[in-house]
């Protein structure tokens, strides 16, 4: 009973976190219906800013303070994430706007690449640490309930918590500010938006710096549990199942998604994955992610698709 | 108009092609030509780079040494991002330049297993030092592939030996359980044939527990550790997933002193950035672990890379996987001198000829002490049959800030290693319809 | 001036109806395959068989497959690399299994194999649509990816998982240089252009066109969804899987699962995106696009360094190409969001007025 309830909560912190990659997804496509690639690779390259950083502006500088330090590239990632959304737009989307959906994606797959170059260049391909002081030794809880207590990792408890906030930071963004509801609008309909004096331009530029930070968020939890190193633009991949499982328009679909998927790929792992010799889960996501989608095919909080002809 | 700028477009490009396959092959007969198949991009670059680094320096330090009789070692390096395709393109490309490569070494098991096939048509030896397919130890039907002084089995036979060493002996290792994490991709899987012998033979109960490419995601692995709770943990990792492994290790509270990694898990990149949470995990030293204070380290620093001629960073000289490099190197340059030996000193040779002198590599420890290796490690001696030469390891321990060694040295069973070897290599011949080569094409 | 069609005259159906109705088209492919049988063999070396044209050929041939699909029947997949496996798999244990089987009918049947399995993943698409499909067609990725890694029978207990063949004969015909492999693999991906070209051109071609376009609208005129659907499906999976069978076999020789994963799989959708969806001429486009590109930008940086004076280090080389390389992906959108074959089939229209436009 308590290992099921540990594997139960280790897939609900992975699930979080997958979230947490998922949402960057949803945000872009919800108001761009661009399906964006790129986001891995924005997270890789969002780590390795604040990777780097932390390490080079202390050295810049001469100071000793590790908390300082980390603002201070947070804060420095932040303005690069704004730089390289407003580019993206920019250089890119810009021209591409009303394109078939495939080329749109096509298109971010580009840029994926182009940061992944343009990221390793500029701040290295070797592992880099990214110490926000998360705590990393176990700790075990509920003694008294079960045999040997359920053991939980901070780390990914503290992580969760983020995830969750900023999720509900964005919820709060997307209801109750006037760029929210902007934003809201131009997801529903670009032209009537524009027609009403929304200007597109200046909100999908907004979006792509909204999805930056979740970006660099996402970069730095990530990076703080793994390192920042290129596979952390793998990471993208196992977001997926989540972003069709919740369904591509919906932000509170990556968060429910996220957990099922987390769930089920670790109590799969853990239950199924023996009999059959094991490395099942990822392909176990998109199965799972599949059979939903079989019952709802836009996903559980999709919009509905309606057909006309 | 686009169209037009398109069309200028194409023939620059098609000028720079036609620069690109006009310049004239540089040939001169006293060199020696080696290709570099390395990996410095991509998820697998914090661990190919010191080795590509250290491969590099050694071949400088020997032109420093004034080469091998006079002849000088060339090279090429070429990026292969440890993909298999790229470094099929890289080794096409670079076998013929100079005159044609003396021997190649992928560093990749995937590419390893491609270049096998072209080994035997090309002429060009595939030297794998510690990687690569196990059997192809077996000379007689691998007559081109060279796993010089290390495989995954005798690694694995190493682990086991070392276990029981620990135990008391291998009938107290009856009910043990052990759990190997490894690398879901033909690397990962080398030493599973072996182990499956060995616990067969000692009734050990042994778990497999794969983790998929790139190794960042493994939660469920560990928690299936942690509810199993082996004796012990071997880790058959590479790249960002042994410092996953051992994080998570940690996260589950695994200690980390039960914990074996094969020689391709147990270097600086895997164990820096986890700090204290590494200290007490243990791998496997294919013969060499971290060797700051070995003579040929000396040398490079004060032959290269106090005149700014070194290849990476100074700090980097004489950690593992640098060291790995040194020695890959060196193998290749020993078995140049030996091939000379026989074809004519201060001569250029063949692949062919390479071929004869890797088979016939007799390094003693008088030779190894000249060369700068005293201590770090022991004599290799290799024949037609047999392609690996040495099958001697150690295992050292990552104390928190370097690692050490903490066992003393093993070797191999050949009683255990020996009927795999051939039994498997007997097939791969019969698949591929290869004649083993008898005593008498050794000679040639 | 050369490239008119006034003055040509379809007299019959039978000639309207051809392949290539405007002769010079036709004496352009003629042209342009005797090329490539008899004048490449003479002029190249082994680098640029081995290295670049056997795999720009294959590559084509997975690239037609998966064009049929996401080009022609508006289905995106993103598990490709998946039915090369078992394309490559299959034509494994045919070959070996079966005693006496020839090559060639082993890799005919692995592309079968894989036809039969891509039916099965296409079952979804029935439901499932778009994007949404693109993703759930990673499963058959991965999970193909996994059950050659964990299935040992399928590599004949291979203790590494991975497979390799001799070298194969086909009629006698014993394909071991780099020629031979040349001239084997343009044979085959020239038959099956023809067959291709011939199918989109036709009745089930006109069907899945249908389905692409609109679906809702193609089944209220009386086109079967499932039959459409699941016949590009099995037909785009059988050109893959003869595709992945000859990777393994004729490029690789000895391959592993990781031969075929996912990047492989991204770097088909690309080409057939970058070449132009729904257009045979866009996979070779598209295949040269993202095979050779990489690798003549990785030669030509440190030349091009070497005329400032540069040494530039590998690493740098590869992350210059791959930004170059994504920058040209999006430039290339841009210019044309439809793919170089829609680039080439509007100069060919400027080519029919040159040089009088106006």
């Amino acid at each position: 009973m308590s290992f099921f309830l540990e594997t139960l909560i280790g897939g609900l912190m992975s699930g979080m976190l997958y979230s947490l990659v998922a949402l960057g997804f949803v945000l872009i496509y919800k108001a761009s219906g661009v399906f964006n690639f790129a986001q891995g690779a924005m997270v890789l390259f969002a780590a390795l800013s604040m990777a780097r950083f932390s390490e080079w502006i202390p050295q810049w500088l001469g100071m000793d303070n590790l908390f300082m330090a980390n603002v201070l590239a947070f804060a420095v990632s932040v303005a690069v994430m704004f730089i390289v959304a407003w580019l993206i737009e920019r250089l890119v989307l810009r021209h591409l706007v009303n394109q078939e959906g495939a080329t749109l994606l096509m298109a971010t797959l580009g840029i994926a690449y182009f940061l992944d170059g343009v990221g390793q260049t500029i701040f290295g391909s070797d592992i880099y640490k990214i110490d926000v002081g998360m705590p990393k030794e176990p700790v075990m809880m509920l003694e008294n309930v079960f045999e040997g207590g359920i053991l939980i990792n901070k780390e990914d408890f503290v992580a969760a918590f983020i995830s969750a906030m900023l999720v509900l930071a964005l919820t709060i963004f997307f209801q109750k500010t006037a760029t929210g509801r902007a934003l809201r609008a131009v997801a529903d309909d670009h032209q009537a938006a524009q027609s009403i004096g929304i200007p597109l331009n200046r909100i999908w530029v907004i979006v792509w710096c909204v999805a930056g930070i979740t970006a660099l968020v996402a970069g730095v939890i990530w990076g703080s549990k793994l390192g920042a190193q290129f596979s952390l633009s793998t990471v993208a991949l196992r977001a997926l199942p989540v972003v069709i499982l919740g369904g591509l328009t919906s932000v509170p679909g990556a968060i429910i998604g996220g957990l099922i998927i987390g769930v089920g790929e670790k109590l799969s792992e853990v239950y199924l994955g023996p009999y059959v010799g094991g490395g099942i889960e990822i392909w176990f996501a998109y199965m799972l992610a599949l059979m939903f989608l079989l019952f709802r095919p836009q996903g559980l909080f999709g919009e509905k698709i309606i057909d006309r002809v | 108009m686009k169209l037009r700028k398109l069309a200028v477009a194409a023939s620059v490009a098609a000028i720079g092609l036609s620069a690109l396959f006009t310049t004239p092959a540089a040939f001169a007969a006293e060199e020696q030509f080696f290709p570099v198949l390395a990996y410095r991009t991509g998820a697998y670059a914090p661990n190919g780079t010191p080795w590509a680094n250290g491969f590099v320096d050694y071949m400088k330090l020997t032109n420093a040494r004034g080469g091998v009789n006079g002849v000088k070692m060339i090279w090429e390096e070429c990026e292969t991002g440890y993909a298999t395709d790229r470094g099929v393109e890289c080794y096409e490309r670079l076998k013929g330049k100079h005159g044609g490569a003396t021997a190649v070494q992928p560093l990749s098991t995937g590419i390893t297993f491609a270049l096998t096939e072209k080994a035997p048509v090309d002429k060009i030896p595939v030297i794998t030092a510690g990687y690569g397919r196990s059997e192809s130890q077996d000379g007689s039907v691998f007559g081109w592939n060279f796993p010089l002084v290390g495989t995954y089995w005798m690694g694995a036979d190493v682990l086991v030996q070392h276990l029981a060493k620990k135990e008391g002996g291998f009938d107290k290792l009856k009910g043990k359980k052990i759990a190997l994490v490894y690398h879901d991709s033909p690397y990962g899987k080398e030493p599973i044939a072996l182990l499956q012998e060995r616990a067969k033979m000692h009734g050990f109960d042994l778990s497999l527990l794969p983790v998929a490419h790139p190794g960042v995601e493994q939660k469920a692995t560990w928690l299936q550790i942690r509810q199993n709770k082996p004796d012990y943990v071997f880790l058959w990792g590479w790249g960002v997933m042994n410092s996953t492994s051992i994080k998570e290790a940690q996260a589950t509270g695994y200690p980390r002193e039960k914990m074996y990694g094969v020689w391709w898990s147990g270097a600086e990149p895997d164990v820096k950035d986890v700090g204290d949470g590494a200290k007490g995990y243990n791998a496997l030293a294919m013969q060499h672990g971290a060797e700051p204070n070995a003579k040929v380290v000396k040398e490079i620093l004060e032959k290269l890379h106090a005149k700014g001629q070194g290849t990476g960073p100074k700090e980097e000289v004489g950690q593992v996987l640098y060291m790995r490099g040194v020695i890959s190197s060196m193998l290749q340059v020993e078995g140049v001198r030996a091939a000379q030996g026989r074809y004519g000193k201060g001569k250029r040779i063949t692949g062919e000829q390479m071929r004869w002198g890797l088979e016939n590599i007799n390094l003693d420890q008088k030779t190894l002490d000249s060369l700068g290796f005293a201590g770090v490690m022991r004599p290799v001696q290799t024949s037609c049959l047999d392609h690996m030469g040495s099958a001697w390891a150690r295992i050292h321990t990552w104390d928190g800030k370097k690692w050490n060694f903490t066992s003393d040295w093993y070797q191999g069973d050949e009683k255990v290693l020996r009927p795999l070897v051939i039994s498997t290599a007997g097939r791969y011949a019969e698949e591929k319809k290869i004649k083993r080569r008898t005593a008498d094409d050794c000679k040639k | 001036m050369f490239y008119r069609e006034n003055g040509q005259f379809k007299t019959s159906y039978k000639s309207d109806q051809q392949i290539f109705p405007i002769p010079q088209d036709r004496w352009a492919i003629v042209a342009i395959v005797a090329l490539a049988f008899f004048a490449v063999p003479m002029m190249v070396d082994e680098y640029l068989f081995r290295a670049i044209l056997i795999p720009f050929l294959i590559l084509s041939l997975a690239a037609l497959g998966v064009n049929i699909l996401v080009g022609y029947c508006g289905q995106i997949t993103l598990g490709a690399g998946a039915f090369m496996a078992v394309g490559a798999y299959a034509a494994y244990n045919f070959l070996i299994r079966v005693s006496g089987m020839p090559a060639l009918g082993a890799i005919l049947l692995g592309g079968l194999t894989a036809a039969a399995v891509g039916i099965v993943f296409g079952i979804p698409s029935l439901r499932v649509r778009g994007l949404y499909l693109a993703v759930a067609t990673l499963a058959a990725q991965f999970f193909w990816d996994w059950a050659f890694l964990r299935v040992k029978w399928f590599t004949n207990d291979a203790s590494s998982g991975s497979v390799s063949v001799a070298d194969i004969s086909v009629f006698g015909w014993t394909i071991d240089s780099p020629s031979d492999k040349y001239l084997f693999c343009l044979g085959i991906l020239v038959i099956f252009s023809l067959m291709a070209k011939n199918m989109v051109r036709g009745s089930i071609g006109r069907q899945w066109m249908a389905i692409r376009d609109m679906d809702v609208a193609a089944t209220v005129i009386g086109i079967r969804p499932m039959y459409a659907k699941l016949t590009a499906f099995a037909v785009s999976s059988f050109y893959v899987g003869v595709a992945g069978a000859l990777w393994g076999f004729v490029h690789l020789g000895s391959w592993e699962p990781a031969a075929f994963s996912i990047d492989r799989s991204f770097q088909l959708l690309f080409m057939v995106i970058i070449g132009g969806m729904g257009a045979i001429a866009g996979s070779f486009f598209g295949a040269a696009f993202i095979v050779i590109l990489p690798i003549f930008l990785n030669q030509l940086l440190p030349v091009i360094g070497g005329w400032f004076g540069l040494e530039v280090s590998i690493a740098l080389v590869s992350h210059v190409e791959i930004m170059i390389f994504g920058a040209l992906i999006a430039f290339f959108l841009i210019v044309e969001p439809h793919g170089i074959a829609r680039l080439w089939s509007t100069g060919r229209e400027k080519l029919r007025l040159w040089p009088f436009p106006h």
